[in-house]
């Protein structure tokens, strides 16, 4: 009986799905966005409304005092929130993985939990933690107050988390950390595991004390999965959203203090209507994280050039 | 026998045909999803064979779903309903009927409905392109309990924005309360407050902004930063857990909103206070009005002749509107549903006050104010720069033109 499909045809019929999708969800997307960076659109005037302005959005995305500002809290953020994310879930994850045992599953599961929940029950649960009057964090801090050697240190009235702009930066910040620190864990957990146990063993027969084979062999051999992690850390710091969206109720906090670009992008698209403009500071941010991952390449690449 | 037989069936099949059921969709967010699912029973009964398909949203999911609607013709609703917020912008969008038009002729029914109401519907450039079906008329509740620790009266509360803030100082003083949830309610307020006939809040009639020349602004920021500087705002954001807190344990003596805010106030944000609070009028007796819900038709909508049908159920029958106004709080923007013993009824929760007829005479004085594309980014201007009033101590001088000039920059576009 004769095929219904030769050799030749039959993987492009067999991926047409996923190319199909691709074409719709992925590049069509990405090409119309590109299109779109070019003309002023209001959305509900219909696709005949859009008209060619060339760098105009551009231009009015560099000269726009709220792109800087909220490109600013991105980075503080992604800072605030990435750099502690690798710097303790090294050590963790070495310790769940060393020391851990039979709970070592249990611990990674913990860690991992919040990755998992919805970012909406988090902002909740952290907006209610973070409450001026009626929060945890506050009602703490209150009661350490009233400890004789700390009151000197605590803070006299409570502290407005959510409501002022010094505050809502370090806030968001540790939400995300608390949020991707699992997910680091395991990774790096997942890494040490594959690290031949030959060299721990030959290690100690060297006399090598725990220390130094945290610093002379798990470190180095974690250098391929390290970069993996810092660079997902840094695309994610950078399109930040979720969080901060909701713990400013969506519109950025006093003084836009916490107010990111991809939120300032979709404010500008939705709120706004400028769908041109909000594409254009959209592929800003793009080529801002395109420069920041080849940074990052650069700075995990060894001597040979390789990552 | 047999031709007799083919008649009878010729006869069944036509009938089977006329009986097929047609379908129309509106497209709404809560609560206004729940006063069409009410109402189409009635008008089901004139409309035997017309399936409703209601399709709810959240809120803000739902103007974004209508706004793709309308960018891509695609998936329109035959009823669209759209918040205040976000009339500005739909109605230039050219992609609504002009109802005030044939076979519409909304203009015949113009003069039923609350006149601000119509007027914010319109668009210069497209005409009658929204009916309204609820109005927010403004009010300011307060609570009775905190006000008679304090000595203070209502009338020191609407006499003027002096005597509100020293209404609030004595509040402070006697029950630890703050007077409002946040000094940019008050700014809000002030700023509404005498826009000449043809302008908006931030735009005059050529839609040029206003915010640095319009003497609004200046005062508006004024009494926001006084209110600050005396400590009588608690910082919080309406609709935030903290803001439902406050309400609940009775640390916020004032909040000003829409007559609807009474409903909300009673049935889930502090059903606890029962009997504490009262309505009054706006300091200085603004009327002025918060949000409202208004109904349209999309051009490209298959159903138009259904939709309107509907719509006038919705927004002209005087019984439908008075069931939507018990049920779901949504204050009648038809002026013959704002009579009958509902309105005449004290609010228990209210401690008996007959506070609907005080909404009722609020909503015929406000005032007609143009609806602006632009409105919701020189609202977040504005809002920005007097943070940085509050919070930095800007001169208010100088945020008032930084605002004006970030305003008319997006503005120009």
């Amino acid at each position: 009986m004769k095929p219904m499909l030769t050799p030749v045809l039959a993987p492009y019929v067999l991926i047409s799905p996923f190319l199909l999708l691709f074409l719709v969800f992925g590049l069509f997307p990405i090409v119309f966005s590109f299109v779109l960076m070019f003309h002023v659109w209001d959305p509900v005037q219909g696709l005949g409304s859009m008209k060619y302005v060339g760098l105009e959005n551009l231009m009015f995305a560099i000269e726009d005092p709220l792109v800087w500002t909220s490109l600013g809290n991105t980075l503080w953020m992604a800072l605030a929130s990435g750099m502690p994310q690798h710097l303790v879930a090294i050590p963790l994850a070495y310790l769940i993985n060393e020391k851990m045992g039979r709970w070592r599953n249990a611990a990674m599961g913990a860690y991992f939990l919040p990755y998992i929940t919805s970012t909406v029950a988090i902002a909740i649960m952290f907006s209610t933690l973070f409450s001026t009057d009626y929060g945890m964090v506050n009602a703490t801090l209150a009661e350490l107050a009233q400890w004789p050697w700390l009151s000197a240190v605590m803070p006299e009235k409570n502290i407005d988390w959510l409501g002022s702009p010094e505050a809502i930066k370090p806030v968001v910040s540790a939400v995300v950390f608390w949020r991707y620190l699992g997910f680091n864990v395991i990774l790096y957990v997942a890494a040490m595991q594959s690290i031949p146990r030959d060299l721990y063993e030959a290690a100690r027969m060297d006399g090598a004390k725990n220390w130094q084979q945290f610093f002379y062999i798990t470190l180095p051999q974690l250098k391929p999965m390290m970069f993996f992690g810092v660079t997902l850390t840094v695309i994610g710091g950078l399109q930040l959203f979720e969080e901060p969206f909701i713990l400013t109720g969506g519109k950025g906090g006093p003084e836009y203090a916490g107010m990111t670009t991809a939120m300032y992008m979709y404010r500008t698209a939705f709120d706004f209507n400028d769908f041109g403009l909000a594409s254009a500071i959209s592929w800003m941010l793009f080529v801002i994280i395109l420069v920041m991952t080849l940074f990052t390449n650069k700075a995990f690449k060894n001597k040979e050039g390789q990552t | 026998m047999k031709n007799v037989a083919i008649f009878w069936l010729c006869v069944l099949s036509m009938g089977m045909a006329l009986a097929q059921k047609q379908s129309i969709t509106v497209a709404a967010f809560p609560a206004v999803d729940d006063i069409v699912k009410a109402a189409l029973q009635e008008w089901q009964k004139k409309n035997p064979n017309v399936e409703v398909k209601v399709v709810s949203r959240e809120y803000a999911d739902h103007h974004t779903a209508m706004t793709t609607a309308l960018a891509t013709s695609t998936g329109l609703p035959d009823v669209m309903t759209i918040e205040y917020g976000y009339l500005g912008r739909f109605a230039q969008s050219g992609g609504l009927e002009d109802l005030a038009k044939v076979p519409y002729q909304m203009g015949q029914h113009a003069a039923k409905m609350v006149p601000y109401a119509v007027a914010q519907g319109s668009s210069a450039t497209h005409g009658q392109v929204a009916v309204p079906t609820d109005i927010g008329p403004g009010a300011m509740f307060y609570r009775q309990d905190l006000l008679t620790k304090a000595k203070v009266k209502e009338a020191d509360l609407t006499q003027s924005w002096e005597s509100f803030i020293q209404s609030g100082q004595k509040i402070k003083k006697e029950s630890g309360a703050y007077l409002v949830a946040h000094a940019r309610d008050v700014k809000d307020i002030v700023i509404r407050t005498g826009i000449p006939a043809g302008h908006g809040v931030y735009f005059d009639d050529k839609g040029k902004s206003v915010i640095d020349t319009s003497p609004r602004f200046k005062r508006g920021f004024e009494i926001a930063q006084e209110i600050r500087a005396q400590g009588l705002d608690a910082k919080i954001n309406a609709w935030s857990n903290e803001w439902g807190e406050s309400l609940k344990r009775g640390t916020v003596s004032v909040q000003m909103m829409g007559a609807w805010l009474g409903g909300h106030l009673q049935n889930w944000l502090a059903p606890n206070t029962s009997g504490l609070w009262r309505s009054t009028v706006l300091p200085e007796r603004v009327a002025t009005s918060w949000g409202g819900t208004f109904y349209a038709i999309p051009k490209n909508a298959v159903n138009k002749a259904l939709a309107w049908d509907l719509i006038q159920h919705l927004s002209l029958n005087s019984k439908q509107q008075q069931m939507a106004f018990e049920k779901f709080n949504a204050f009648p923007a038809l002026i013959d549903a704002q009579n009958g013993e509902f309105f005449n009824q004290p609010v228990a929760f209210l401690g008996g006050q007959k506070a609907r007829l005080e909404w009722k005479n609020t909503a015929a004085q406000i005032k007609p104010t143009m609806v602006f594309k632009h409105d919701s980014v020189a609202e977040e201007i504005v809002n920005a720069e007097l943070d940085l009033v509050l919070t930095k101590n800007k001169p208010i001088d100088q945020a008032l033109k930084d605002a004006h000039r970030l305003v008319q920059r997006r503005a120009s576009r």
